[in-house]
């Protein structure tokens, strides 16, 4: 009767191991799949006219180049918005105010704005950059609406590199007669940095991905013009990819297909960079 | 240097203040922006005809304004997102964490991220042009926009975030209540289910809400793949439309701004705020309420 059992439950587990196993390599099959369906599907519209042309009725005389110039200016803007300001508020919740009212309010505050649907924060940027402020469908606008979807990520990586540098550090600054901020600035944001830098990677990765907002803010979908200033129209490379998906013609899916690539390797080239700075600044700094 | 030093210091505090207050200013604004304009909303649709009329057709001649199919939309895509989800998800991080070897582990967690990685836009694509055809296969007749196929692959896209936070709770029970339920003779998989899983319960049910309000916000896979037909159903075979891809339909349109038309996308848009407001803040007091169960 024991010994039963006993197998019995050696035998589910030896099952459960087992499909578990599975699901896990279904798991990372599925993403296989789906990289060598796009890659088989786009790889060959790819060639140096496809990153020169721009966006035309025919199919295999259209290109990425507006796509690519607005996704460049529009995450400039981003990026010196979103910095400082996320930086800033990271470094003062974990540094200043860790034990305030004030803090654990935003805290409960960060994690909810974390959660906000990204298409919510296109009607925030619609209504409050666009028509209140009458920036019009530009540059700016989406820039501002990018900045605060992508504020939250800052902060919280801010806190986490923070969090992770060793008190010893500060006692010892502050033992040579530092102040708060000489201390902070010369000590603990250097120390944190190589988190911080992955975290602003990271978020800046998902702000070129972003498509929804963009689209309720009034990006447009064909934008034949290189924007040349922050008040311009413009339009981005998922957006480009999400018009040619939307069309019945096949020549316009290799199209997309091809933005797809484009995309999928930006993604990954910063998302590789930052498990490098991540791996590289763990090996440096060990406390 | 030009300021006293003390005052300095206060001054570079009261800024950093400042820009941590932007967030709170951003929530604000978020709020304000939805309920000022829904209340214009609903000064002229009565909030009974919102909550109960089976038809939204506000872009139509016969107008009607009831979410209701607009919501089961969303609750089918996201209901089948996470009924793929949480299984696989949740077996493939107890498995990573009591069955694999650490080199797998280090070698399939990094590669999972990459799900979470890639933009939303991507999987739209992957879903009408991959997925759809590969059911319709299966499932003869299936529409060329239905809920199922962009509920699969929402539910491919959200494994990850289910797996890394229920694996970081599992990783977190203490070894003491393993090593106890081994001594006991109990086998892994035992042990995974009796023990580790209820200890680590509320780091997983957290990672299940933040997956449901994830899905429920999710807008580009939907929107390409689901197709724009709001319907009241909960068949998975049939053409839906999500909350999400509405607002993103209208504002895409030429609507005029101030018409009855264009608030819609608020009283929408609050709607499904109020969803993940709702479940964030769940999440985030039952994170804190259990964070220190085992410290």
């Amino acid at each position: 009767m024991n010994s039963k059992n006993y197998s019995r439950g050696k035998l589910t587990d030896k099952v459960f191991k087992y499909t578990a196993l599975t699901f896990t390599l279904f798991a990372l099959a599925i993403l296989v799949i789906l990289l060598v369906d796009i890659f088989s599907k786009g790889l060959a519209r790819i060639n140096w006219d496809f990153f020169r042309n721009l966006p035309s009725r025919h199919a295999n005389r259209s290109g990425i180049m507006t796509a690519m110039a607005g996704m460049l200016s529009l995450l400039f803007f981003t990026i010196i918005i979103a910095l400082p300001i996320g930086i800033l508020a990271g470094v003062y919740l974990q540094e200043y105010g860790k034990k305030s009212r004030f803090a654990s309010f935003i805290e409960i505050n960060i994690a909810n704005l974390a959660g906000v649907p990204s298409v919510i924060y296109g009607i925030l940027g619609l209504t409050l950059f666009v028509r209140i402020l009458h920036m019009g469908n530009s540059v700016i606008a989406g820039a501002l609406t990018l900045a605060l979807l992508i504020m939250p990520i800052i902060i919280v990586a801010t806190r986490e590199a923070i969090k992770a540098v060793p008190h010893s550090l500060r006692e010892a600054s502050y033992g040579m007669g530092a102040t708060k901020w000489q201390t902070t600035s010369r000590v603990v944001i250097p120390s944190a940095l190589g988190g911080i830098l992955t975290g602003i990677i990271l978020a800046i990765s998902r702000a070129i991905g972003e498509t929804a907002p963009l689209l309720v803010i009034g990006a447009l979908v064909y934008v034949p013009f290189i924007p040349e200033g922050p008040n311009d129209q413009f339009t981005t490379l998922p957006i480009q990819i999400f018009n040619w998906t939307s069309r019945p013609q096949a020549d316009f899916i290799i199209n997309a297909a091809a933005g797809i690539i484009v995309l999928l390797l930006i993604t990954f080239l910063l998302n590789g960079i930052a498990i490098y700075i991540r791996n590289k600044w763990y090996k440096k700094i060990k406390y | 240097m030009s300021l006293p030093i003390r005052k300095k210091e206060k001054l570079i505090e009261v800024l950093m203040m400042c820009c941590s207050f932007v967030t709170v200013l951003t929530t604000i604004g978020i709020i304000l922006i939805l309920t000022l304009e829904a209340i214009k909303f609903f000064s002229e649709v009565p909030i009974g005809d919102f909550l109960t009329d089976t038809q939204w057709t506000p872009l139509f001649s016969d107008k009607h304004f009831g979410i209701l199919p607009l919501l089961s939309g969303t609750l089918l895509t996201t209901t089948i997102a996470i009924l793929v989800a949480v299984p696989l998800g949740l077996i493939i991080a107890v498995y990573l964490n009591e069955y694999a070897s650490p080199r797998f582990t280090a070698f399939v967690k990094p590669i999972l991220e990459v799900l979470a990685a890639i933009p939303t836009v991507v999987y739209g694509f992957f879903a009408l042009q991959f997925v759809t055809p590969l059911l319709q296969k299966l499932i003869p007749g299936l529409n060329g926009f239905n809920a199922l196929s962009p509920g699969l692959v929402m539910g491919i896209m959200i494994i990850p975030y289910i797996t890394s936070l229920s694996e970081d709770a599992l990783r977190a029970v203490p070894r003491s209540l393993r090593e106890a339920s081994y001594g006991m003779g109990a086998t892994k998989f035992q042990t995974a289910f009796k023990v580790m899983i209820p200890a680590a319960s509320s780091g997983i049910i957290v990672s299940i809400i933040l997956a449901v309000s994830r899905a429920l916000g999710e807008t580009m896979i939907v929107a390409i793949a689901a197709g724009q037909e709001p319907k009241l159903t909960f068949n998975p075979m049939e053409s839906v439309e999500t909350i999400t891809t509405y607002i993103v339909q209208v504002s895409m349109g030429d609507v005029p701004q101030d018409s009855l038309e264009y608030k819609t996308i608020f009283a929408a848009g609050l709607t499904l705020f109020l969803f993940t407001f709702i479940l964030n803040n769940i999440s985030f007091f039952v994170r804190k309420r259990f964070q220190n169960k085992y410290e």
